[in-house]
């Protein structure tokens, strides 16, 4: 194991120094995800506590001292005062833990589901396999707005707010967890009929230890890959919620969220409300992106 | 042949049946349909005659029943914010939702084909390489961003095109439409590129790695080794065997189209029947979202069965009608 | 002797990869003369189906003909413009390709296929063209063919396709036809039929024929004369019974031991030791010294060209280079 861990590292690390595209999306997914994980230290401002806002820096354009206060703010304010900067550190903040979330939901889902399909066969790979096809023939998204609509109808009205986000991250890992789940089985279907876990199988080996010790290993490759590619995707899903308004609540805002307050101020000139949250999320999503199509590559040698 | 069709038909018939119970147990479910239609200072005794009346004493098989065969003559009841019948709320909207999916669908399928189709016949050019590396952005945009983006640019600073709304539509009855003003044409270009850019740069890039893979096989170089001119190998024989597994997959990403229209909707405020989705998300309303649901299973369950029905015509291999094979 | 109808001059074949140029054919030489069959025999990998390809213009990128010429009638063909060779391909020379499943084209009928061709090259009308397609179909031995004609490629068993696939090769009356392993994916029981097809039917026509193959036996009972390449080199070249009788190559000799009804010792089969060099690792001097049993000094270092032998036939090896000194 140790052995195969090391080989496998080596490979990828000698896939990754030949990948500059890999390499910049690595920097630039590290610096947003860094800089998201420190915001209450690094950004300049809080912009959600109201204490510390004023309403007369509202509307600087970005990197000019604003006409009555003279502060200066590197990528402007929004109506409120707000430093954009710094709502889009907590934003990104907001953005990533959601799709990492989502995508963790998801991903214990899937393996679970999958390995159950996988080892049980039966009846119950039948059914979880057509419900996993049925839920593939919808865009996710769709899934995960109404799997979001029913949720909020199911809690009451006074607790929404609370918990939105995490009705939000629910809805997007249930929304995800089908190709998880379908890897999962196709390797625990292999190996469940290979002569050591049959011999394992025969002294009395717990199910659960060989599933741990002998599947999930040798799964661990595709699922890092698909990991990797659906953040991407729970990020965009996130930031499509909150944009349509439906996903986290307006004191919590995420990229989505900024960006549709921004889209509001469009007409009226203020650009950079609108812009930068924009440039924060496209770049997210496509380094983590790019990564996973390099990992995808990276590790499996037959595509290349 | 008749067999297959009936088979699908049946699992058609078996996921809408699904569909509808999810949809049931929404209604039936979700929040407390006696409250809401009476409001909070309803007696007792009217909360037991509503009850009565709406049938919720009934065994929830009876009440499945009901709601089924409601559902079959387009009966969902009244949508809770708006008190108007569901079913009205959404025939008025669908014209807009169509009209703007079909014409997205369209430009996908023709620009996508087109643009798939120059890059992979000419593999190493400049051209192909800058358009595989934009829509590997495309691919990465959100569907709304891409819209604020549009609008930015060409209705607030180019003022070429209208930002929201469906300009003029004319009303032909049971439907209204855009296509016959100029405003109203005006108004479907950027909602239209919005929504279709995603699944044309998909069908670009399943045309692309199709016709590559066709490319290399034999009957293209038999094809080659007979002189046929590069014309009949390329847009006869192998953009003919391209286009079939792309048929399948373009025709299932129709009902995607109507799906992702509810974001489209949302950004450019068109009135169609996925900005009314979202309003019921935002506000639960449960009546609206369950018939949104069966609508848009039937019409994913619908295309399902088109595209199959179509790649039982494309493709001669799957026609068993004729003389089994023989020596 | 007349002149050669294909004449292949220093055939060069190179491969650019990554890790330097591979040269895949190395100076080839050969005739094919008006009405006659030549065999090309080879393991897998020695550069039998790369010198039909280069011969026919078909090499894949990034190979290329990198050195040496080839003539039909005189003509040379191997740097011609894409669209004069491609106008060559089909006319004058046809090809046959190893696995009829594939070289068919699945989403066109036969008829389609045959008629394209046809009218590609000759000046017919397309009824002319049908009709000539439906002559050949039955020529080369499709029951009523007249109805089966528009059938789709796996409405045919394999046998059958390769006859429609023969029946391609030869729809614009080629001089020169190629038949690359034209048995190799077939049963075992239809081999024979085909190569007999293949070669009467080109006599009829008075087309020669480059059969490629690695069996022996097929090349015993069809082809006038026989090449042998080895590691993309001409080991040997001559009458096909001489060769097979009399083998001078210490390879061919080899090749001829592993044959069981040609094989001197009835008991047991003579196996050459050891395996084709790869194309990285071909050695100096001659290619076969690893594995050859009479090879000395010489052989490690300097290559040999082909030499004259009496009953006008060729072998490269230095064995010969004294005794043919004295003749």
């Amino acid at each position: 194991m140790n052995r195969f861990a090391r080989a496998w590292d080596s490979d990828v690390a000698y896939s990754f120094r030949h990948s500059p595209v890999a390499m910049v999306a690595a920097i630039v997914a590290l610096t947003i995800i860094l800089s998201a994980v420190l915001a209450p230290w690094i950004a300049p401002h809080e912009p959600f506590n109201p204490a510390t806002l004023n309403l007369m820096d509202g509307f600087t354009p970005p990197g000019t001292p604003n006409a009555f206060t003279g502060n200066t703010f590197i990528l402007g304010t929004d109506d409120q005062g707000r430093d954009i900067l710094s709502a889009i550190l907590y934003g990104a903040r907001i953005s990533l833990f959601v799709g990492f979330a989502a995508v963790v939901f998801a991903m214990v889902m899937g393996i679970t589901l999958g390995l159950i399909a996988g080892w049980r066969g039966g009846w119950v790979d039948s059914l979880l396999m057509r419900i996993a096809d049925v839920q593939m023939s919808f865009p996710s998204i769709l899934i995960a707005l109404l799997i979001f609509g029913v949720a909020r109808g199911f809690i009451p009205q006074d607790m929404r707010e609370d918990l939105a986000i995490w009705v939000l991250i629910v809805s997007i890992g249930l929304s995800d967890w089908v190709p998880f789940a379908r890897v999962v089985r196709g390797s625990a279907m292999v190996e469940k009929n290979k002569e050591y876990v049959q011999a394992a199988r025969v002294i009395g080996v717990h199910p659960t230890r060989i599933v741990v010790s002998h599947i999930l290993p040798n799964v661990l490759g595709p699922v890092l890959v698909i990991a990797t590619i659906h953040l991407a995707l729970a990020i965009i899903a996130e930031a499509t919620l909150s944009f349509l308004g439906v996903g986290v609540p307006p004191t919590q805002p995420s990229l989505g969220t900024l960006i549709r307050i921004g889209q509001g101020f469009l007409f009226s000139g203020e650009w950079w409300i609108l812009l930068f949250p924009s440039v924060a999320l496209l770049a997210l999503a496509l380094s983590v992106n790019l990564l996973g199509d390099w990992l995808r590559d990276a590790l499996n040698p037959r595509l290349r | 042949m008749i067999a297959f069709i009936l088979r699908r038909i049946v699992q058609s018939i078996l996921v809408m049946l699904v569909v509808a119970l999810v949809s049931f147990s929404l209604f039936r479910y979700v929040g407390d349909p006696v409250a809401t239609m009476l409001g909070q200072e309803a007696t007792l005794q009217d909360r037991a005659e509503l009850r009565e009346r709406l049938g919720l004493n009934d065994p929830i098989v009876v009440q499945f029943w009901d709601f089924l065969s409601r559902a079959v003559t387009g009966d969902f009841g009244l949508s809770y914010r708006l008190q108007q019948p569901v079913m009205e709320l959404i025939l008025s909207r669908l014209p807009a939702t169509l009209e703007l999916a079909l014409i997205s669908g369209i430009v996908a399928f023709i620009v996508g084909v087109g643009l798939g189709v120059y890059t992979a016949l000419n593999r190493r050019g400049v051209g192909s390489n800058s358009i595989m590396a934009v829509s590997l952005i495309g691919v990465s945009l959100p569907t709304f961003l891409i819209g604020v983006l549009l609008i930015w640019v060409f209705a607030v600073e180019l003022q070429w095109l209208p930002s929201f709304g469906r300009g003029e539509t004319v009303d032909l009855g049971s439907w209204t439409t855009g296509f016959l003003t100029e405003s109203g044409r005006a108004s479907l270009v950027l909602p239209v590129i919005t929504l279709g850019l995603y699944q044309m740069t998909l069908i670009m890039r399943l045309v692309r790695s199709e016709m590559l893979e066709v490319l290399r096989t034999d009957y293209i170089k038999f094809a080659r080794a007979r002189g046929l001119s590069n014309r009949a190998i390329n847009f006869g024989h192998a953009l003919k065997n391209t286009l079939v597994p792309v048929i399948t997959i373009a025709g299932l990403q129709m009902g995607s189209i109507i799906a992702f229209a509810i974001i489209t909707e949302t950004v450019f405020q068109w009135p169609g029947v996925g900005a009314l989705f979202i309003n019921s998300v935002q506000f639960v309303d449960v009546p609206v979202m369950a018939a949104y649901l069966l609508l848009i299973s039937f019409i994913f369950v619908v295309i399902n069965l088109i595209v199959d029905l179509l790649y039982y015509v494309v493709d001669p291999r799957l026609r068993v009608d004729r003389a089994a094979p023989g020596h | 002797m007349a002149e050669p109808l294909l004449s292949v001059r220093d055939l060069v074949v190179e491969f650019p990869t990554r890790r330097g140029t591979l040269t895949a054919i190395n100076k080839v030489s050969f005739d094919i003369h008006p009405g006659e069959v030549l065999g090309v025999v080879g393991e897998s990998g020695a550069g039998k189906s790369l010198t039909g390809a280069a011969i026919i213009g078909l090499l894949e990128p990034p190979g290329r003909i990198a050195g040496g010429e080839i003539r039909l009638r005189g003509e040379r063909i191997d740097h011609l413009t894409r669209e004069a060779m491609r106008r060559i391909r089909g006319k004058r020379i046809g090809m046959v390709f190893q696995d009829p499943l594939t070289s068919l084209n699945p989403l066109y009928t036969v008829s389609q296929q045959l008629t394209e061709t046809i009218l590609t090259h000759l000046p017919v009308s397309r009824k002319e063209a049908r009709e000539r397609a439906i002559a050949l179909l039955d020529r080369v031995g499709i029951p009523a063919a007249r109805r089966r004609i528009d059938d789709y490629p796996h409405h045919f068993s394999g046998g059958m396709r390769q006859r429609v696939v023969i029946a391609l090769a030869l729809a614009a009356e080629p001089e020169l036809v190629i038949a690359d392993e034209p048995t190799t994916a077939l049963d075992v029981s239809v081999q024979a039929q085909i190569i007999d097809l293949i070669k009467e039917i080109c006599m009829e026509r008075g087309a020669s024929v480059m059969l490629i193959t690695h069996d022996m036996g097929v090349i015993a009972e069809t082809a006038d004369r026989v090449a042998v390449l080895y590691a993309g080199r001409l080991a040997e070249i001559g009458p096909v019974h001489d060769v097979i009788t009399k083998a001078e190559h210490p390879y061919t000799k080899g090749l001829m031991g592993s044959i069981p009804t040609l094989s001197h010792d009835e008991d047991r089969l003579v196996q050459i030791p050891g395996s084709m060099p790869r194309l990285t690792a071909i050695p100096t001097g001659c290619a076969f010294n690893p594995r050859c049993g009479e090879a000395f000094a010489k052989c490690h270092v300097d290559r040999p060209d082909p030499i004259e032998r009496p009953d006008n036939r060729q072998v490269a090896c230095w064995l010969y280079e004294k005794e043919s000194a004295h003749v």
